[in-house]
């Protein structure tokens, strides 16, 4: 007995040192702005201070020109150590050929599924009972950012909900400013109509739609008020042409535009611009009319490699992504918020503490990576380009095409 | 007799086709093979790896009822049509320019085709700059006193694609002129004045006599303008990213969007697959007649 | 091919023109040959007249507002990477310099950020240098002995081979990146610096073996039958014959292939790894981080350091570059 003991302690010394031994992990990944690189930075601190060492693979463009590099070098045999993919179903098919490495054991010993906080973000990481990712960061994108001054300054009260902001619009447009900025790129205007579908009719039927692909809800009744409720919104930034959402944000901050419908990231630009939240500009959580947020965000995943040093590496970093230090050093930086629930952000500022108010009540959805293939997704995101680009393109015949395209969803 | 002839022929050209090894692999093996694969797996549902699930034409009937694609389509109709006739006309008509026994032929060349080195992402980040209405021209000729002067290609559906255009000619016309200019230098001087002596005028000798004597020139320009047309893909993504809207939607980025972005490698397979049938239709009776035909 | 079309006849007899009038053409280059020499010799056009005729004050107008035209964004990004940021926001694009600084060329080539790697392009240069060399003299030596074989020892099948290479010119690279992955798995090379190599020189093939086989062909046959004659094979006729009188159509491909491999970004992200990555990579990293402020500044000062290396070889090789096109692609 005492035999065996000392041959298992001799076995875990044996492992302790191999991960103490320096190895190179690659890992990928498209955060390469001020704001993102410092919070990668949290990572490869905390990673490093495990005795390995982080080789930063970093692609700009977001996951449109870095997923393709990244995929090609999975599918090549000739994978990186870990890879950044958005939670969801952007993955999934590499998991099922097999090609990503199981976490399960990690994440058992981490005892994830108590910490992770919603559950649902585990879940986007699990196929078949197993766990193939670790999430790193919640983003929601259920915001209206305001210039409060815009309004004091035109003789209006800065708008609390979605409707006294439409009221609010033709007096601005009068003065010569935008009511509502808006980037022309095809995400953002899918966001927008995502965060008006959820406020105006629910995150049930948001879920019903994206999840249970119910085309009958989306030809309905209720979702035409959506629907109407786009086309006042493209009235309302038919004078913002813009492209980037961050141009977008800037126009809200000069006071050239009122406000915008943008995720929480948006609020980094507030900060670099010496705004304060709750004096210079306000954030309307779900429109101010349903008060939920989406958690969408990161994941990273580990392709299988042979290299017993690297998996183990592997297993290293994927501690310390979920580790309560790394978790707010990180999201701090990122201007996300953590995933797990018994972390404490002091630092946070106004709008970052609602945020943390309703993920605590449990006021969450699904994002739609999660609910939707990407594929289906891309032609959703096509049509309101094309809607928000054309205004001869009527909110009924939008809401047809809609319907046909979440028929066909999967 | 044959059966001794044979070898020897056989062996007369071995070292001509073991050189030529590298240049059959690459056509056979990537090109033909790399076409078939993906026609093969056009007919699949594949998502984001290929996987052999047949679904028969169901990514061609979504691809041709996308407006995604059509306008990617006709955009580059239009774009190919205008750039291919401006790039020839503005190459032959500035190579004539400089065939005129002008002092500093040299630096004018160089800098028409300087545009040329740099790659289609700076060309098309330069370009987005100029046109842009709050920083570039039309900011700049409003400051002059013409308020209401408006030049907004890339902000403008409408136009969009022109804007496009300008960027791409910019870029692409240099080495054009330079093909022309080689190829105005290889007529011979005695044409020239023989077109004087019978009172011929200028145009005329330029477009009866000149012209077609470069049709060896005219052709190597038009594979190199057209397959760059079919290609075009980073100045669209620089410029514009496809926008505003989808309007300056190109197919090579429908393709590229297919594949990585919407994770439908199926979509993009058939959208490449359209892509390669309308070249072949158009090249290859075209590259036969002009580079398969035996000749003397 | 008897009945072949009108026009493809005429263009038949006039490209065997000058290979097959008499005796002393064997001292002559062939037609393309000789329209390179003619650079040299001058234009062809009519002559002028007086210095300050209508017709030269038109034709040196036109070429002047045309090169101003051409110059503009070279202008504009020159002037743009010498300003502050502050300058820059106030507007005019096409304004001086009121102050000139180097900050931002510095930023571009040593401080800004990849991720976590703040060194700027210069990380990815030497990478670049890396991939360029070996890439571009693999894809001309391959490609010259191609047009060689196709110009010179034509044999069953080979023009059908390069009616596919043709083809192959029109497909749009993101089509064939799937493929050549699989391919490049399957022979262990993924990943590698020989796989990046391999793949500039599939790509560069068509083009190039289109030039050099146009370029041989001008070559005067009598020249090559000759030293058929005294028994020479194959490659020593390609290395003693060919080779020595080819020089503008080596700068042509040359130039063509610095370009391509240089301006490259998708192959090389592609199929290579983070240490191997191109300047390109830094570039594209650089202009398309989409948060924050845009540097406008530190992105074109960045842009024309990448730019620099085609661009120098532009200006050093000109001349040869029209003659070596000249004699490339005189030819159909």
């Amino acid at each position: 007995m005492k035999a065996l003991r000392a041959v298992f302690a001799a076995t875990t010394a044996l492992c302790a040192a191999s991960a103490a031994n320096a190895t190179d992990l690659e890992v990928t990944h498209w955060w390469t702005s001020g704001g993102e690189a410092a919070a990668v930075a949290e990572f490869a601190k905390a990673f490093d201070a495990t005795g390995n060492k982080w080789v930063d693979g970093a692609i700009a463009g977001s996951g449109g020109t870095a997923r393709p590099i990244m995929i090609s070098r999975i599918t090549g045999g000739d994978p990186m150590g870990a890879t950044q993919f958005n939670h969801g179903r952007q993955a999934e098919e590499l998991v099922e050929a097999g090609l990503m490495r199981d976490l399960t054991d990690i994440a058992e010993e981490g005892n994830w599924k108590e910490v992770v906080r919603p559950s649902s973000l585990l879940d986007s990481c699990t196929l078949d009972g197993r766990i193939y990712c670790v999430p790193v960061n919640i983003h929601s994108q259920q915001w209206l950012w305001l210039n409060n001054k815009v309004f004091e300054d035109n003789g209006l009260a800065v708008p609390s909900n979605w409707d006294e902001y439409v009221a609010a619009a033709p007096k601005l447009e009068e003065a010569g400013i935008v009511p509502l900025a808006m980037g022309q790129q095809p995400w953002q205007t899918t966001l927008a109509f995502q965060v008006l579908l959820v406020a105006l009719i629910g995150p049930d039927a948001y879920t019903q739609v994206f999840g249970g692909k119910d085309a009958d809800l989306a030809a309905g009744p209720e979702m035409a008020k959506v629907f109407q409720a786009a086309a006042t919104a493209r009235d309302m930034a038919k004078n913002s042409n813009v492209q980037n959402w961050n141009d977008a944000t800037t126009m809200v901050i000069t006071g050239k535009a009122a406000g915008q419908i943008m995720g929480d990231w948006a609020q980094g630009e507030f900060q670099v611009a010496n705004q304060v939240a709750g004096e210079d500009y306000s954030c309307l959580p779900g429109l101010g009319v349903n008060e939920v947020i989406m958690t969408g965000g990161d994941a990273f995943y580990f392709p299988k490699v042979d290299d017993e040093a690297i998996t183990a590496a592997q297993g290293e970093l994927a501690k310390v992504m979920l580790s309560p230090e790394t978790q707010v050093a990180f999201n701090l930086k990122k201007g996300s918020l953590p995933v797990r629930g018994d972390v404490d952000l002091n630092a946070a500022n106004d709008c970052m503490k609602k945020g943390l108010d309703i993920l605590a009540k449990g006021n969450v959805i699904q994002s739609p990576d999660q609910l939707m293939s990407a594929d289906s997704l891309t032609q959703v995101n096509d049509l309101f380009v094309e809607f928000f680009n054309s205004p001869s393109m009527t909110a009924e015949d939008a809401q047809k095409l809609f319907a046909s395209i979440v028929a066909n969803a999967d | 007799m044959a059966a001794a002839t044979k070898p020897s022929r056989w062996h007369r050209n071995l070292n001509a086709k073991l050189a030529a090894i590298p240049m059959i692999v690459t056509a056979l093996v990537v090109f033909i093979g790399g076409t078939v694969w993906t026609v093969v797996y056009s007919f699949t549902n594949s998502k984001l790896l290929p996987r052999e699930k047949f679904v028969g034409l169901a990514q061609y009937d979504r691809l041709w009822s996308s407006s995604k694609w059509l306008i990617s389509i006709e955009n580059l109709a239009i774009y190919g049509a205008f750039s291919l006739v401006f790039s020839l006309l503005i190459g032959f008509v500035l190579a004539a320019l400089l065939d005129q026994k002008i002092r500093f032929e040299d630096t004018f060349r160089t800098i028409l085709l300087y545009p040329f080195a740099l790659s289609f992402i700076v060309t098309g980040l330069a370009w987005q700059w100029i046109l842009n209405p709050d920083f570039g021209v039309q900011q700049v000729v409003r400051n002059l006193g013409w308020e209401s002067f408006a030049f907004d290609p890339l902000y403008n559906p409408e136009i969009v694609i022109y804007g496009i255009l300008i960027a791409g000619l910019w870029q692409g016309t240099g080495l054009i002129m330079c093909l022309m200019l080689a190829g105005l230098r290889g007529i011979d001087e005695d044409i020239w004045k023989a077109a004087k002596i019978d009172g011929i005028p200028m145009w005329k000798t330029y477009i009866f006599i000149v012209i077609p004597m470069m049709r060896g020139i005219f052709i190597t320009a038009i594979v190199l303008i057209a397959s760059g047309i079919i290609k075009v893909y980073d100045l669209v993504v620089a410029q514009t990213g496809g926008g505003p809207g989808i309007s300056s939607e190109v197919p090579a980025k429908y393709v590229y969007d297919a594949m990585f972005l919407s994770q439908n490698l199926g979509q993009g397979f058939a959208a490449s697959t359209m892509m390669l049938l309308t070249v072949v239709i158009i090249v290859v009776p075209w590259a036969y007649l002009e580079f398969g035909g035996k000749r003397k | 091919m008897t009945k072949a079309p009108h026009l493809l006849k005429a263009s038949m007899t006039y490209d065997g023109g000058p290979a097959d009038t008499g005796p002393d053409m064997s001292l002559r280059p062939g037609s393309g040959a000789s329209a390179a020499n003619r650079i040299v010799d001058g234009p062809a056009g009519r002559k002028p007249r007086k210095a300050l005729s209508r017709r030269n004050i038109l034709i040196y107008g036109t070429l002047i507002v045309v090169c101003l035209y051409y110059l503009l964004p070279l202008y504009v990004m020159i002037v743009t990477s010498l300003k502050g940021m502050p300058e820059i926001r106030l507007g005019n694009i096409f304004a001086p310099p009121v102050e000139v600084t180097f900050q931002p060329w510095v930023k571009a080539w040593a401080e800004a950020c990849t991720g976590l790697n703040c060194d700027g392009l210069s990380r990815g240069f030497f990478n670049s240098v890396k991939i360029l060399v070996p890439s571009v003299i693999l894809s001309i030596i391959i490609a010259s002995i191609n047009g060689y074989a196709l110009a010179n020892w034509r044999f069953k099948g080979s023009e059908t081979f390069f009616t596919i290479l043709i083809v192959g010119a029109f497909i749009p690279y993101q089509v064939m990146i799937y493929p050549i992955v699989i391919m490049l798995r399957e022979v262990g090379l993924y990943g590698s610096l020989t796989g990046l190599v391999i793949v500039h020189t599939i790509f560069g093939m068509p083009i190039l073996t289109l030039l050099f086989r146009n370029y041989f062909a001008s070559v005067p046959q009598e020249l090559f039958k000759a030293a058929r004659v005294d028994g020479a094979g194959f490659w020593a006729i390609y290395f003693q014959i060919m080779v020595p009188m080819s020089l503008p159509i080596f700068v042509v491909a040359m130039i063509l292939q610095v370009t391509g491999i240089w301006n490259d970004f998708l192959f090389g992200v592609i199929y290579t790894k983070p240490d191997l990555y191109p300047m390109t990579v830094q570039l594209n990293n650089i202009v398309n981080s989409t948060q924050g402020v845009k540097e406008y500044n530190v992105n074109m000062a960045a842009t024309i350091l990448t730019g620099l290396v085609p661009l120098t070889i532009y200006f050093i090789s000109g001349k040869l570059f029209v003659r070596g096109i000249a004699a490339g692609a005189v030819k159909g």
